[in-house]
């Protein structure tokens, strides 16, 4: 496969990517879908009525990887794409999702996905996104993710999901909704820098008995940067769910953290964690007396809050 | 040779602290620093490694002046510093921080060696994160290991034993006695601990900021345990 310099550079950064995928995958450059690949359990198919693609998982996948990277190499494109995924009951598969946005011009770009996901009772779902921006233009590298997810019986969802920097500006809207002893798992590390701003909005609804739903959010902001992260958590059966939002602020960074806790049930047990501050002095000191300058231990203490 | 010369510490927040320390830390050999709490013993250390600078006097590392010298900069001359307090760190795993320590990326063997030695099993500890799901006891001992991890030549351990259990203490015991015998190497530990004082071959007690009595420790040894300058043992508890 030929592909544009630009697109394999983000291909290295959001995937592990090293010339090819092995197995199913779809891969978006601006705006259009310009190769993918079925496996046997995995079956992509495009959208008739809008931009996107239908992916089918069946029961039979079992630790599968499907790839479905989106790339921005220029400027003045504006991507919006659907992808909606069907996980069989008993299916258990690792999406790899993730976007670059290289902008050139003084146009800005943006990345829309719109994500749906339907898991069917008893399957389980690893979804792992990273995002980044980067390029010498001026214009704004824009991605704006939304996420809505349908978790069956006893299905669990995993999404670890990443943004280290270089995107402008980001609007993150994810919804959950969740049956009976389905569990759903989030990992969100963001670092912005500089004039970037992002927003990033959760909505579990814990509908089923014996729901769960474990929230992990963790920030960075330097710069001018500004973070707004709110959480909606409601409890309405039997169930358990847990947030936390811990950020690291630097130079004059600023995070808003607005976690909200809704329990309509006496057996509704949700705990909600946030601490927002600058980092530790005695971390960066012990990381010193270990002979890193200072500098490098503020580089060390971020990458590792931030699972980067 | 390590050396501090007439060392005194004054901090915004109270003076005197250290009130005129000399003190000479010789390579192949094992000084013990004892004495009551809040007698000045975590803020002797903390001027060695450079998180204090001493409001006079000198501190010299093999006749350098090191008294102005960053915490890093000393930390790459060679001092060593595990803290009586360890710190967390979200999202760092022990081998990160071993790693870090020693200055090398580190196989698990070696990582076994050195975890082994406060009584840890590397393949059960090394991916697991340096944070509060980590008892106390853990912290510390792993706080001990990335400095026994690192290529140093001046090693202060502060407290050591501090939350150690009994059984991981004595392989402790046998890390220190090791690292004395390299003639290269200079041991400074803080420590209330008798069986730490019948190791050492130096002795000096610290209170209210200033050395009360110092000698080898046949010199000192005996006038601890036997209180007749008023200190009374508890247990094996010196102070
Ligand atoms: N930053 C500080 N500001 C104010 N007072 C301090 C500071 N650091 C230490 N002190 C005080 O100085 C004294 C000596 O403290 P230091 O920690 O050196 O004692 P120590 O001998 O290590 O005691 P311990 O055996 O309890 O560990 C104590 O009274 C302590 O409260
Ligand atoms: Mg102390």
């Amino acid at each position: 496969m030929e592909l544009n310099g630009i697109t394999e550079k983000i291909l290295k950064e959001i995937t592990d990517w090293d010339g090819i995928f092995s197995g199913a995958y779809s891969l978006r450059e601006n705006g259009e879908c310009i190769s993918f690949q079925n496996s046997d359990h995995i079956r992509i198919v495009k959208k008739e009525d809008k931009p996107g693609i239908d992916i089918y998982i069946s029961e039979k996948a079992s630790g599968e990887t499907v790839y479905i990277p989106a790339c921005v190499t220029k400027s003045d494109v504006k991507d919006l794409v659907y992808n909606d995924f069907h996980v069989q009951s008993g299916a258990d598969v690792i999406i790899v999702a993730g976007c670059g946005v290289h902008t050139d011009g003084e146009e800005g770009s943006n990345h829309n996905g719109i994500h749906r996901f339907f898991l069917e009772a008893g399957s389980h779902a690893v979804y792992k996104e990273k995002h980044i921006g980067f390029g010498e233009g001026s214009g704004k590298r824009i991605i704006d993710p939304v996420t809505y997810a349908e978790i069956g019986d006893g299905a669990v969802l995993e999404m670890e999901t990443l943004q280290l920097g270089g995107v402008d500006s980001t609007v993150r809207d994810t919804k959950a909704v969740l049956s009976k002893d389905a569990k759903l798992i989030i990992h969100e590390s963001i670092l912005t820098d500089g004039e970037e701003t992002a927003e990033t909005k959760f909505a579990v609804d814990l509908d089923g008995e014996d729901s769960s739903v474990d929230l992990v959010s963790r920030s960075v902001a330097r710069g001018n940067s500004v973070q707004e992260y709110s959480s909606v958590i409601n409890g309405k059966v039997r169930c358990t769910g847990h947030s936390e939002c811990d950020a690291i602020l630097s130079e004059n960074g600023r995070v808003n953290a607005a976690p909200a806790l809704n329990a309509s049930s006496t057996d509704a047990s949700l705990i909600h964690e946030a601490a927002i501050g600058k980092i530790a002095g005695e971390q960066i000191i012990k990381l010193m007396t270990l002979g890193l300058t200072e500098e490098e231990a503020e580089e060390k203490i971020i990458a590792g809050f931030l699972g980067a | 040779m390590l050396s501090l010369v007439d060392v005194k510490l004054d901090l915004e927040t109270k003076d005197n602290l250290i009130n005129g320390v000399s003190l000479d830390i010789m390579p192949g050999k094992l000084t013990v620093i004892t004495g009551p709490n809040g007698g000045g013993k975590t803020s002797l250390a903390k001027l060695i490694a450079g998180l204090y600078v001493p409001t006079s006097g000198k501190i010299l590392l093999d006749g350098e002046d090191i008294s102005h010298l960053s915490v890093t900069d000393r930390a790459k001359k060679g001092i060593a510093y595990a803290f009586q307090q360890p710190v967390s760190f979200k999202g760092i795993t022990v081998r990160e921080l071993l790693e870090i320590a020693s200055g090398n990326e580190m196989s698990e063997m070696k990582m076994c060696r050195i975890l082994e030695k406060v009584g840890l099993c590397a393949r059960e500890y090394m991916d697991r994160e340096m944070d509060s799901h980590l008892s106390g006891g853990e912290m510390k001992r792993i706080e001990i290991a990335t400095v026994l991890s690192r290529p140093a030549k001046y090693i202060v351990f502060d407290e050591p034993e501090a939350g150690i259990d009994l059984w991981s203490f004595t392989s402790l015991i046998d890390a220190f006695e090791t690292l004395k015998k390299d003639e290269d190497r200079a041991l400074l530990i803080i420590s209330h601990q008798e069986r730490i004082l019948q190791i050492a071959d130096y002795i000096a007690v610290i209170k209210d900021g200033l050395i009360t009595q110092s000698g080898t420790k046949d010199e000192v040894l005996p006038e601890l345990m036997d209180g007749s300058r008023g200190y009374c043992p508890k247990g094996k508890e010196i102070f």
